[in-house]
């Protein structure tokens, strides 16, 4: 279940409370998010639309402890974010979010493999365990025989799957996306949604995601409209529920 | 290593420049290396100089001789244990370029007075009964491809005359540092053809003392000993000796320590730009590093690990470079008789080397660590 409300239950594994995000830019104060409430249960997949400068990824970023509020409240399966500290804050990172972006942002010396097991170094995990998460990982985004390529020698759509498979490899409790189908074709665009589906419905992985694309949109469960910093619409799709 | 292919990888992400930066750094500490032998091939004389062995000059200067006489007269002075004593003899061996520090020295006291330099018993004796008999250091012979039984002429300058001398022995030295360039040759032979005016005269004495801790009230009895005579003395320690001679040569520490400055601080800004542009253009990365939780302190290790290991690579080939490059021993051919790179100065160099590169990679490093990672992927 998604609610904008702010009336919950209190067990949602995402509860956003009164969440305020202000910048200033030469003396003007820009307000990116206001007031915004949220709370997303477990295994939910969210689509966040809306346009430019709406505050989605100001979004995004405050949920992945990426950034920090200017007032308001973000419980994650309990931990208050918002008053943690940075070194907190990175290492609640490191456990719970499995960030994917637009731009894939894999490190181009190296080899998917490689880029797959960095959330694995920041674990106790030996050098065989890491490589059997890895090996699992990248089975699930289907791309367990290009493990020794490095990024340059994959696709779009390839180095995209690395990405996904480096987000779940540490089973994080939920996936960040942000425009994750935004520099795919058509085709790249609708293997990664397939992933992203499956990972929620098969493996109830609980996802929210940014795009501007429709067709994406309507994988997830609930698209939540932003505008101007405000939530001003949630529609669920045929697989979710919202209220 | 855990973190081993993200260091490695990213050290080696432009071979090009990474083998530029190393380049750097080993030419750098190459030329530390050979300034720091040069330094010390001036002031080794002051290190290895007898700790109980005083000098005796004439007061007037080096070049003034002091009468053969003294000997005994210093030998009266308590706490004098030994005495002999040397010449300069400024020969010409084949061509005026072949420059040899060449010596007439005392047979009787030579190995006592000089343990650090080793000649074989036999060599000895051979030398003790020819009197025309010499010994070459072990690096001057090598350098003319001299074997014992050749027979060396000498062209004399400030004892004109040809001079012959059989080759009977080659001395070592124990320490790496010790001087092997030298020529010895006997007094008697020498005494026997100088012409009238200057027999009986010596260029200056050695003299050993019973302990280090008299060594000034000594030099002060035996300056008294010969004041208000017509060879008035001037007596120092060995290391003040050699210390006058460093002087002469003038602050050469200083030049040394000039052009050591200025290459390294060019090392400095060439290394610090390196890793300036290595950081802004994998903003990016770094920005994923720190999102998938990698913490600041990591990445600022991480850059700052890179820069040391070029440090390190680059810092050590120089050094080995140089090490090689004075194992062919002294290309002056004798101006710097203490050819030679120690290990003190080579650990130093490579502190300096890891200095210059923690420098250099500091304020890249903690603009990495103070990366917010919002910032960087926007910028993306």
């Amino acid at each position: 279940m998604v609610r904008v409300d702010g009336r919950s239950d209190g067990n949602s594994l995402i509860q956003i409370r009164g969440l305020d995000k202000t910048y200033r830019r030469g003396g003007e104060e820009i307000h990116v998010l206001q007031g915004l409430n949220l709370d997303v249960d477990q295994g939910e997949f969210v689509a966040f639309m809306g346009p430019s400068g709406s505050g989605k990824t100001t979004l995004l970023n405050l949920l992945g402890g990426l950034d920090v509020p200017s007032h308001g409240s973000i419980k994650v399966a309990g931990d208050q974010i918002t008053s943690m500290s940075g070194n907190k804050l990175t290492q609640w990172r490191a456990r719970h979010v499995g960030f994917i972006f637009q731009m894939y942002n894999l490190i181009p010396v190296l080899t998917a493999f490689q880029n797959v097991e960095l959330p694995l170094l920041l674990t106790n995990l030996s050098k065989p365990e890491r490589r059997k998460h890895v090996e699992t990982a990248l089975t699930v985004v289907g791309l367990s025989d290009r493990m020794d390529h490095y990024p340059r020698q994959l696709s779009g759509g390839q180095e995209q799957r690395v990405a996904i498979a480096r987000a779940i490899v540490a089973d994080p409790t939920f996936l960040l996306c942000d425009e994750p189908t935004g520099d795919l074709d058509r085709k790249s665009a609708d293997e990664i949604l397939g992933i992203l589906t499956q990972l929620s419905r098969e493996h109830s992985k609980t996802i929210l995601m940014v795009t501007h694309d429709p067709l994406a949109a309507e994988r997830a469960k609930a698209v939540l409209h932003l505008n101007k910093g405000v939530l001003v619409e949630g529609v669920a799709t045929a697989a979710g529920s919202f209220a | 290593m855990k973190y081993g292919n993200l260091i490695f990888s990213n050290l080696f992400r432009k071979k090009t420049r990474l083998l530029l930066t190393v380049g750097s750094f080993a030419v750098a500490l190459f030329l530390f290396g050979l300034l720091a032998v040069v330094r010390g091939s001036f002031n080794q004389g002051l290190e290895i100089a007898g700790v109980d062995r005083l000098v005796v000059v004439n007061r007037g200067s080096i070049i003034q001789p002091l009468p053969l006489s003294y000997k005994e007269r210093l030998l009266r002075i308590p706490g004098v244990k030994l005495v002999t004593h040397d010449n300069w003899f400024g020969g010409v061996y084949q061509d005026e370029r072949n420059f040899i520090p060449q010596f007439v020295i005392d047979p009787e006291n030579q190995r006592q007075m000089f343990p650090e330099f080793t000649v074989p018993d036999d060599q000895w004796q051979a030398f003790l009964k020819d009197r025309t008999g010499a010994i070459a250091g072990a690096q001057t012979a090598k350098r003319f491809g001299w074997k014992i039984g050749d027979r060396i002429p000498i062209r004399g300058t400030i004892s004109p005359g040809a001079w012959e001398f059989n080759l009977v022995g080659i001395y070592h030295g124990t320490r790496p540092e010790d001087d092997e360039t030298q020529f010895w040759f006997q007094w008697p032979y020498f005494e026997e053809r100088v012409p009238e005016r200057i027999k009986g005269l010596v260029g200056w004495y050695y003299v050993r003392i019973d302990s280090p801790d008299h060594s000034a009230a000594i030099a002060k009895t035996i300056d008294q000993e010969f004041a208000n005579s017509p060879y008035e003395t001037r007596t120092q320690t060995e290391k003040e000796f050699a210390a006058g001679w460093v002087k002469q040569m003038g602050n050469v520490q200083f030049l040394i320590l000039t052009i050591g400055s200025v290459v390294f601080f060019t090392l400095l800004l060439v290394t610090g730009n390196t890793m300036a542009i290595a950081v802004r253009e994998r903003t990016a990365e770094l920005a994923v590093l720190k999102a998938v939780g990698f913490s600041d302190r990591f990445v600022l290790f991480l850059v700052l690990g890179e820069s040391l290991i070029m440090a390190i690579i680059g810092g050590a080939l120089g050094l080995f470079l140089a090490k090689l490059f004075t194992l062919g021993g002294d290309p002056t051919h004798g101006m710097l008789p203490y050819f030679y790179l120690p290990m003190p100065a080579m650990v130093a160099g490579l502190a300096v080397a890891l200095v210059v590169g923690a420098i250099s990679g500091l304020i890249p490093a903690i603009g990495a660590m103070r990366l917010r990672v919002v910032d960087a992927l926007r910028r993306v």
